[in-house]
């Protein structure tokens, strides 16, 4: 049974975890702690342990999926949780039940946590609102992706030690992002400074107000820069004709071995995945000595591991 | 009919008429007989004492959903809606499954109306056949059959030369062509307001360009043409300054402004709740300070709820699929007290003015006054009553309200439609 370390005297209290921007430094870091505790349940030779057993978890996804869907499976089956899968790629009211009524349909099976990915942002909350189980969000439109937030900072706490005073870029279609929006929070919570990186076009209204900085050039932050995460260009989210070509987009926006050379040797080379190669990033990157893309990968099982024992916990508590 | 009914004691506020004080108001055969001092004993009087005696009040933007869509509302629970709100005249708006777009469907409304007997529904036509934007509708049968107006609200007339050429043809019947102004290249697919809270909620952005885009554009016509033109639901600051420069080269051009424009911005949005997802979106505090400020300078020329109802199961949906509205008919006048009355920016005479003579006008009515002779539309008004609005009692069929609870000053008492209360607490 992994051993939670407990931070000071903090009490984890959420039952949902809809967003980082909720959530404060303490909260944030007690996840992180938890997860290295879980860490090590993935290299036992037992790879399980009881914690969820009795509970059951139904991942509830109306987006297309691979890694994020099955990394919440393997999350909860470690921690000895039923699964239930439920994908449905088309999420609109006209085309039969709705959102609410397939979730209350799924609590009337009696589950516990609902992780969930949607293409419109707010869907896990409206659904913490209206539902007694707990609620895990997976990804909802562009707003947030709050696991993804907490495994890329566990993954760069992990080598760097900590996030404060780091300067992290965040690059490309920061608009449609919601991986940006979710590691912009976690990682100035925790001290970093962000920078986004992308066109004009790409960046979201008022960004200005937001607590990062803003820059339109890759060559001026590459060398400055400890952490670069490239995120995938989406051209199922890209509205319009936001860049004149992918070829003008990779020769300012790509991150190439020539853009590399002039980075700080020790900088992480982060991605969400999966990764558009030679588009946002070249091969040679994504393989390179920088490239932390599969850490994050496995990092992302233990941070999962923690949100669905935490939320259960929360949950057990208040009953 | 030969039947008299005296208002009593009430403090008459009759803008067009200039008057705004304590007097009486004796009705006969449905018209307003007298103001003043009234020495006459009638059978039925209504003491008035302490309320505000007012024309009718007029709303002319409302959706009652009719035909297609009975479930979220109806030309008669509309109507009983609005009376018990004080307004004897509602305009309904024609994007209605089917759309209203001939003499036929104008007919309709009325007919049902007719049996209704609450309150007077006047309707728009379509400006375009199936409000497409492309072909017009037919303007002249339905004008004739009693349309007072156009528009394709819901959207606007995207194409230019489409806008041009139903302001040249509108020209021909006198009337008004009224415009939603939305550039839907602009809009996309947005869905609250573009700025920092559509940014932080990651939901796709209305861009206030999109608003005043074709507002410009529109008046560039009007300019051309000369013709009536009315803003439907104006909501920003750069709206407003466009209205502004519109007045003072002296076109024809009048707008409305909504409850909502006026009270609520799109931090509400902020839980995804449903209830404030509307179209044109609720937007930032300092286009709420600008719209008042309009309506301070006398720029704008009627409020309107564009109380437009939803079913309860479509307002528990995701904020990016759930329907653009709010209905907000039966709470309306408090709303107008607490955002216009009790911060000071008009005076009871300068609202009233604003629900009664000045709508009216626009839709070439003979009403929204208290003059001898005009048809005896009449609402009594307690101006001091206290109390929380409760979407339960609502008479609409809909509750996508995101007033319930708000704690209010000001209600309806009485509505006399033609002479008949056909509404009292």
């Amino acid at each position: 049974m992994a051993v939670v370390k407990k931070s000071k005297e903090f009490k984890w209290h959420r039952k949902h975890l809809l967003g980082l921007r909720e959530l404060s430094a303490e909260e944030i870091t007690y996840i992180l702690d938890t997860a290295r505790g879980f860490e090590q349940v993935s290299t036992r030779s037992v790879k399980k342990a009881p914690p969820l057993r009795g509970r059951v978890v139904v991942n509830l996804f109306f987006e297309d999926s691979t890694r994020t869907r099955n990394s919440f499976s393997l999350a909860a089956n470690r921690l000895s949780a039923d699964i239930i899968e439920f994908t449905k790629k088309d999420s609109s009211v006209s085309k039969g039940e709705t959102l609410l009524d397939t979730a209350k349909n799924l609590e009337a099976m009696g589950i516990d946590i609902v992780v969930i990915r949607h293409s419109a942002g707010g869907a896990p909350r409206f659904l913490s609102r209206n539902i007694n189980a707990c609620v895990v969000n997976a990804g909802d439109g562009f707003n947030e992706h709050p696991t993804q937030g907490l495994l890329d900072v566990y993954t760069i706490r992990k080598i760097k030690g900590t996030l404060e005073g780091l300067k992290i870029a965040i690059v490309g279609d920061i608009a449609h992002s919601r991986v940006a929006r979710s590691d912009m929070w976690a990682m100035t919570k925790l001290g970093a400074e962000v920078i986004f990186v992308g066109p004009p076009t790409l960046m979201p209204t008022e960004v200005g107000r937001l607590p990062v900085k803003v820059s339109y050039s890759l060559d001026d932050v590459i060398e400055k820069v400890d952490v670069i995460n490239m995120l995938r260009i989406q051209f199922e989210r890209l509205g319009g004709n936001p860049f004149p070509s992918i070829r003008e987009y990779s020769h300012y926006f790509g991150l190439t071995v020539e853009r590399m050379k002039r980075a700080k040797s020790d900088i992480l080379v982060m991605h969400p995945g999966p990764i558009n190669r030679g588009l946002e990033m070249e091969s040679e990157v994504a393989n390179g000595r920088n490239s932390v893309i599969l850490e994050q990968v496995t990092n992302g099982l233990a941070v999962r591991m923690a949100v669905l024992f935490l939320v259960n916990q929360a949950a057990a508590q208040s009953e | 009919m030969g039947s008299e009914l005296l208002i009593k004691n009430g403090w008459v506020i009759d803008p067009a008429n200039g008057i705004d004080k304590k007097c009486d108001v004796l009705i006969a055969d449905g018209r307003i007989a007298e103001v003043g001092s009234v020495k006459k004993t009638v059978q039925t009087v209504i003491d008035a004492a302490g309320k505000l005696v007012t024309p009718g009040l007029i709303d002319i933007h409302v959706h009652f959903r009719e035909p297609g869509d009975e479930e979220e509302e109806t030309i008669a629970s509309g109507s009983m809606a609005a009376v018990a709100a004080g307004f004897t005249s509602v305009v309904c708006m024609p994007n209605t499954n089917p759309v209203i777009e001939n003499e036929t469907d104008i007919e309709y409304v009325h007919r049902k109306a007719r049996q209704t007997r609450k309150t007077h529904v006047y309707t728009m036509g379509a400006i375009t056949k199936g409000q497409q934007g492309v072909e017009l509708a037919e303007m002249g049968f339905m004008a004739e059959a009693g349309a007072v107006g156009f528009t394709d609200d819901g959207r606007g007339v995207q194409d230019p030369a489409v806008m041009l050429r139903a302001l040249k043809y509108a020209a021909m019947f006198n009337v008004f062509i009224a415009q939603h102004c939305q550039d839907d290249a602009i809009a996309g697919n947005g869905v609250m307001n573009s700025g920092y809270y559509s940014t932080i909620l990651g939901l796709p952005g209305l861009d206030p360009l999109a608003e005043e885009a074709m507002l410009w554009r529109d008046i560039q016509l009007v300019k051309k043409t000369r013709v009536r033109y009315h803003a439907q639901h104006i909501s920003t600051k750069g709206a407003v300054e466009l209205i502004r420069q519109a007045k003072k080269d002296s076109l024809p051009i009048t707008c409305e402004v909504t409850p909502h424009h006026l009270l609520l911005t799109e931090e509400c949005c902020a839980e995804y709740d449903t209830n404030y997802k509307v179209n044109p979106p609720l937007r930032s505090a300092k286009d709420v300070e600008a719209l008042k400020q309009a309506i301070a300078d006398g720029l704008v020329d009627t409020l309107a709820t564009d109380h437009a109802p939803h079913l309860q199961s479509e307002r528990e949906l995701e904020f990016l699929t759930a329907p653009f509205g709010i209905a907000s008919l039966e709470c309306a006048l408090a709303l107008y007290i607490k955002a216009l009355i009790e911060p000071g920016v008009l005076d009871w005479s300068g609202l009233i003015r604003l629900m009664t003579e000045k709508p009216a006008m626009i839709i070439g009515v003979d009403k929204g006054t208290l003059g001898i002779g005009k048809q005896a539309d009449v609402t009594i008004i307690n101006p001091n009553v206290e109390y929380k609005i409760d979407v339960s009692t609502f008479r609409s069929k809909s509750r996508n309200c995101p007033y319930h609870g708000w704690k209010v000053k000001g209600k309806v008492e009485k509505t006399i439609v033609g002479g008949e209360i056909r509404f009292e607490v």
